[in-house]
């Protein structure tokens, strides 16, 4: 009986099949090119199919002969990797708080429906246009200067809030909370509450039961987290430009500049270095939980 | 739980107030701004209130064509919507049974989620443009000598755009299917149902509602994306790519109104989205059940 049952039912390799389409496509096979192209050849006009470690060697040029003077490349890498860690250690701050606040101390669910969904608003908003949005506030004329030069706290305009690494750690920050409230959140809601009773009964304090209690439960939605906000920043180039006056380097942008310059094989080599060291950090980080079980 | 609010509620509730005005702040103040007069600039105190700047916007007044942008952009996001929500469905189907390549699938799908958008977006412009060159090179003369490109908006743009939505849609299938009872599929085929009807009559109106949820998630995420599109749209650019390329010349409020109304397309596809949930909801809570009703 039970074949029969089945008998007209597609296979399921047949129903994947479009889905598994799209990725072979356009990003399997996409990458597969980026690491070819990343040892190909190029002159002013067009890239040359022939082997070489050019682009490579060339990206790293001279950072051996100015040791222990760190050369442009590693400087930039390191300044991404430092704007992803702030980034990182707030947004997990902020998210880690707002989510807590919205999984234990507030009791009804649809409230918590409601003021999840306040915070996941913003986010279907462009990126470009929150990050202008700073622009009145922030600018040399904007509302923050203005309102302090009238309380006569400074007397002239503060220059560092937009256009600087102040502004893209904010807008890095306002954009891309998010990605850490809601996996945390998603998290703590599964936590039994009456674990933390137990915790209060057997005489925790609000630390330790945070500590040992909360923390090692809601860690598949920290990690998750964690990877979203540091693959969005590793590879950015758009905040970056747009919020630092295009004055900061980062590791997104050396790629666009090289293909702004139609230097593809270099670009996919960068390309090729990100993706390794991204994956490093993710690799880091899945060491401590395993996504696939928690989905 | 413990009696009364502890003090720790009152400074978590006030961060959290804090936090939903840094959220929402910065985004009112360009909303408001994008109302100011004619001689208005780019920051407070307003010089007057008008709709000065959505006028010129929408006669194109000086800058690229933005009009056909929000075009562009809109056709787009509607077609990511409509193949995320079918494929996803038929992937989440797929994913309910056992088939090889399973767990490939599954973490090329999440590799695609953590690859940083822009490395994505090079790999599909290379391609394209190999596949350009082969194209000029190996193919008969009469296709090669008006050949110029396949990239476009609607080819490796929408490709771009997919390898970005369909893995939340995915993500979301199984959270749907996760929480689906089972038990109403084997009243169906109990009762000699098709696999077909099965679907047509018992899955697909139960989960319409979050699939809804799906295309509005494919919608946003393809209408709001920049990274991927950067270097894989080909000529013409997407609304956010415009809007992107706007912040370093444009310097009136123009460019807020035009912040304003893509806001606005966003708020309104997810009203209409909410809406429709509502309405599915509201449905099968009229018909689902023909509890009391009797045979007579």
């Amino acid at each position: 009986m039970p074949a029969t049952k089945t008998a007209y039912a597609p296979p399921a390799w047949l129903q994947a099949l479009p889905f598994a389409g799209v990725f072979a496509l356009f990003f399997v096979v996409p990458l597969l090119f980026v690491v070819m192209v990343s040892f190909w050849d190029y002159n002013d006009y067009s890239i040359i199919p022939s082997f070489t470690t050019r682009s490579y060697v060339e990206t790293f040029e001279g950072c051996y002969d100015q040791l222990p003077e760190l050369c442009t490349i590693l400087k930039t890498y390191l300044s991404t990797v430092k704007f992803c860690l702030i980034v990182w250690a707030i947004t997990l701050v902020i998210g880690f708080t707002i989510a807590y606040f919205l999984a234990f101390h507030v009791q009804s669910v649809t409230m918590q429906m409601t003021l999840a969904l306040v915070c996941t608003i913003p986010f279907w908003t462009s990126n470009v246009i929150r990050m202008i949005s700073w622009v009145p506030l922030l600018g040399r004329n904007g509302l923050v200067n203005s309102a302090l030069m009238n309380a006569g706290l400074i007397n002239q305009p503060i220059e560092w809030l937009l256009f600087s690494q102040f502004s893209v750690v904010l807008a890095f920050v306002h954009l891309f909370t998010f990605f850490m409230v809601i996996p945390i959140f998603n998290s703590m809601a599964r936590i039994d509450k009456r674990l933390l009773e137990a915790a209060y009964d057997a005489g925790a304090s609000g630390w330790q039961t945070l500590w040992n209690v909360v923390i090692p439960l809601a860690k598949p939605g920290i990690v998750i987290g964690s990877i979203f906000v540091v693959t969005i920043v590793m590879g950015d180039f758009i905040t970056v430009g747009v919020m630092g006056g295009q004055q900061i380097a980062s590791a997104g942008k050396i790629i666009e500049t090289r293909l702004n310059a139609l230097q593809f094989p270099p670009a996919a080599a960068n390309a090729v270095i990100l993706l390794a060291i991204t994956l490093l950090i993710i690799t880091a980080l899945n060491r401590f939980v395993d996504i696939r079980k928690e989905l | 739980m413990r009696e009364g609010r502890p003090a720790s509620f009152y400074w978590l509730a006030a961060f959290f107030g804090l936090f939903v005005l840094f959220l929402y702040g910065p985004m009112i103040a360009i909303f408001v701004l994008s109302f100011q007069g004619p001689t208005g600039g780019m920051t407070f105190p307003m010089n007057g209130v008008s709709l000065h700047w959505f006028g010129k916007l929408w006669s194109g007044g000086g800058i690229v064509d933005i009009k056909s942008a929000f075009w562009r952009s809109l056709q787009l996001g509607l077609m990511v919507m409509l193949i995320t929500m079918v494929f996803s469905v038929l992937a989440g189907l797929a994913f309910r049974k056992r088939f090889k390549g399973q767990n490939l699938l599954f973490y090329v799908t999440i590799a695609s989620l953590i690859v940083p958008s822009i490395v994505t977006s090079l790999g599909i412009a290379l391609q394209f443009r190999l596949f350009d060159e082969a194209v000029k090179a190996y193919a008969p003369g009469f296709i090669a000598e008006s050949y110029t490109t396949a990239m476009g908006i609607f080819t490796s743009g929408l490709g771009a755009h997919l390898t970005w939505a369909l893995p939340f849609g995915l993500l979301i299938m199984f959270a749907i299917f996760n929480r689906f009872d089972g038990r109403l599929e084997e009243a169906a085929r109990d009762l000699g149902a098709t696999p077909w009807q099965t679907f047509r009559h018992v899955i697909l109106p139960v989960i319409l509602p979050s699939l809804i949820g799906v295309g509005l998630f494919g919608f946003t995420l393809s209408w709001d994306e920049i990274a991927r599109s950067s270097q894989a749209i080909g000529e013409k650019n997407t609304l956010p790519l415009e809007l992107q390329a706007l912040t370093s010349t444009v310097t009136t409020p123009e460019i807020y109104a035009l912040g304003t109304v893509t806001t606005g397309v966003s708020f309104l596809v997810i009203g209409l989205a909410l809406a429709a949930i509502l309405s599915l909801r509201a449905r099968q809570a009229r018909r689902g059940s023909d509890a009391g009703k009797g045979m007579v």
